[in-house]
């Protein structure tokens, strides 16, 4: 598709400085590695690819979660959201889970979506953790706004850190946002942040190399399958 | 009295059943058992169906009514038997009870439930409904904190580490990773879920000091099984197996009123009973079943039974005694741990389960070389309604 540079510097939303997310190791309690890496703009086509599945999986909510990250991702990908960032995991260079989120501005960050692509092994608590770490941690913030579209996700970031109460309206529509501030945030982390730095060389090879994807039927398969983890 | 046997069973895979409602997955398990059975156009005398949740979780009340209208079992006698998550065997104990008295001779027993429409919390308040209203239930009592109390005085009193615990996890959970009718397919790790510092997410405390792998999953699932007296069996297809005892024991509705809380009278005297009956000590049997809701009661009840002696379970499992090619393999089939607690359902797919290993019908990565005797406890309450059988193997 043809691109007028001209009107793209019109179109595309300047960009808050963003220190990049160091990688991570965490121990899955299947006893494999995920690797929690921050991915590249150029990686998006990629991911989508294991994001499409999951836009028809009913079940917990996953296709309202995944149309909405799909949509983010390609905002970014097409430079039309500011100051994005995708979080992912891998095990054996296999894609697991996206997260990803935004700087609403330099102080508050923005929560969008955590889609466990494997289920049953925390994945989404793990790179939901990774999230707020790099907003906390690495962005500096002060507090980061959060919606839940799931129960699960519910239950596991307003009930489980647990987050704050507020009346202001999150971007992503729907109900009010929730409010992990730093105080919260490093209270939570001792119980709910894991992960070990630096990546053995041999696991961020592996990850970096080519990411992987389970086909179609395997990725439905274990989001909405009949047997649980 | 006569002997009973189990000529036919069937179950269906336990998990998340979206797609099915509760009678149907009673109605599927049924249509197997049938089939297992061979009985043709032969119909059944009557059904008992073992059901603890249908009335609260999908407003469903009566449903062995419709369970024998979908089946075309008309007009056979049909009762639902509600007895916590002992529903099941209390169950096949009534159905036994019926055969054996020469009242009916062909009895289909039933057991199923469909928890995962509702959402994790509102199960586990479901499941709580059978603790003590005044005493517990209001204070906010649920298993997972009763079963939590239990381990720390079990702990307290037997020395009963964590180690143990995690063992029985994994021990289960890779059995179930063997069982197609199992809820949770997947192989844990000690590391994975104890020694790695990510354990603290990985497998967070529950009821301390239960954590998320010390339980069993909330499943849909039921299982089913043809009962008829020995006596009438003529060239069976099968191996024939009976029922060679039972028990079935209570005991004080609330923990707090037992004198050692930790003592699980119910389990010993219903085990005892169903041992005397079948004329065989623990020492015989070959394989068992046991109530694994928490991995403390796989524990808990191997000694109770008199597998082992009091203290010595947790041993049993660190050294793998209860493991596949153990003294005593319990729970071959991933036990409630991962096979699923479908509550109804669980105390008749434990003695579908036997009867497969009785049968020498499962793959060798399960079975039971040369099994002739197995135990089944299934455990209602928080050990207030307990029912064990002793099944047999006939040799033709």
């Amino acid at each position: 598709m043809a691109i007028d540079m001209e009107l793209e510097a019109v179109l595309r939303p300047t960009q808050y400085p963003m220190p990049p997310y160091p990688p991570k190791v965490i121990t899955l309690a299947n006893g494999k590695k995920m690797v929690v890496r921050q991915a590249v703009r150029e990686d998006v086509p990629e991911i989508l690819k294991s994001v499409h599945p999951c836009l028809f999986i009913e079940r917990d909510y996953y296709d309202i979660v995944s149309a909405r990250l799909y949509g983010e991702l390609l905002a970014w990908f097409r430079h039309r959201v500011k100051s994005e960032y995708c979080l992912m995991g891998q095990v054996d260079g296999y894609l697991v889970g996206v997260v990803n989120g935004r700087m609403e501005n330099e102080k508050v960050g923005m929560s969008y979506h955590t889609l466990a692509i494997d289920r049953g092994l925390r994945i989404g608590s793990h790179l939901f953790a990774a999230k707020m770490e790099y907003h906390m941690e690495y962005l500096n913030q002060e507090e980061v706004l959060i919606v839940a579209e799931s129960p699960i996700g519910f239950r596991r970031w307003m009930i489980e850190y647990p987050l704050e109460e507020t009346k202001i309206p999150h971007e992503l529509g729907g109900g009010d946002s929730w409010r992990l501030t730093r105080e919260i945030y490093f209270k939570a982390k001792p119980r709910l942040v894991v992960g070990d730095r630096p990546v053995p060389p041999e696991l961020m090879e592996e990850a970096e190399a080519d990411i992987k994807f389970a086909d179609d039927d395997t990725i439905r398969e274990r989001i909405a399958g009949l047997k649980g983890r | 009295m006569r002997d009973v046997a189990v000529i036919g069973v069937g179950m269906i895979p336990f998990g998340r059943r979206d797609e099915d409602t509760l009678l149907e997955m009673l109605a599927y398990a049924s249509l197997k058992a049938l089939d297992d059975a061979g009985l043709g156009d032969k119909t059944v005398d009557a059904v008992y169906v073992g059901n603890m949740g249908g009335g609260i979780i999908q407003h469903q009340t009566a449903i062995a009514s419709s369970l024998v209208d979908r089946l075309s079992l008309l007009p056979a006698a049909a009762d639902v038997v509600e007895n916590g998550p002992a529903s099941g065997g209390s169950a096949v104990k009534n159905g036994v009870l019926a055969v054996a008295s020469g009242y009916y001779d062909t009895v289909l027993v039933v057991g199923g439930e469909k928890m995962r429409e509702t959402t994790g919390w509102r199960a586990t308040d479901f499941v709580a409904t059978m603790t003590h209203p005044q005493a517990e239930y209001i204070y906010g009592v649920t298993l997972p904190g009763m079963a939590g109390m239990f381990t720390r005085l079990y702990m307290e009193k037997y020395g009963v580490t964590r180690e143990a615990l995690v063992a029985v996890a994994i021990k289960n959970q890779h059995m179930g990773g063997l069982n197609p009718y199992a809820h949770v397919e997947m192989a844990i790790t000690k590391e994975g879920i104890y020694d790695d510092h990510a354990s603290i997410v990985n497998n967070p405390t529950i009821a301390d000091p239960l954590h998320l792998y010390d339980a069993c999953p909330v499943s849909d699932g039921a299982a089913a099984l043809i009962l008829c007296p020995l006596e009438k069996l003529k060239n069976p297809a099968k191996p024939p197996v009976v029922i060679a005892g039972f028990g079935q024991a209570t005991d004080t509705h609330t923990l707090q009123e037992r004198e050692d809380p930790t003592d699980l009278k119910a389990v010993t005297l219903a085990s005892q009973q169903a041992l005397e009956m079948a004329k065989l000590k623990p020492s015989d049997i070959h394989v068992a079943e046991l109530h694994d809701a928490f991995t403390i009661l796989e524990i808990a009840e191997s000694e109770h039974v008199g597998f082992f002696k009091k203290g010595e379970g947790a041993k049993a499992a660190l050294s793998g005694k209860t493991a596949f090619g153990g003294t005593i393999p319990i729970n071959l089939s991933g036990g409630l741990k991962a096979r699923g607690h479908p509550v109804g359902g669980t105390g008749v797919a434990q003695v579908v389960d036997i009867v497969w290993q009785l049968r020498h019908e499962l793959p060798k990565e399960r079975q039971v070389k040369n099994a002739k005797n197995g135990l089944t406890v299934n455990f209602g309450g928080f050990g207030n309604n307990v029912l064990s059988f002793v099944l047999r193997r006939v040799e033709q």
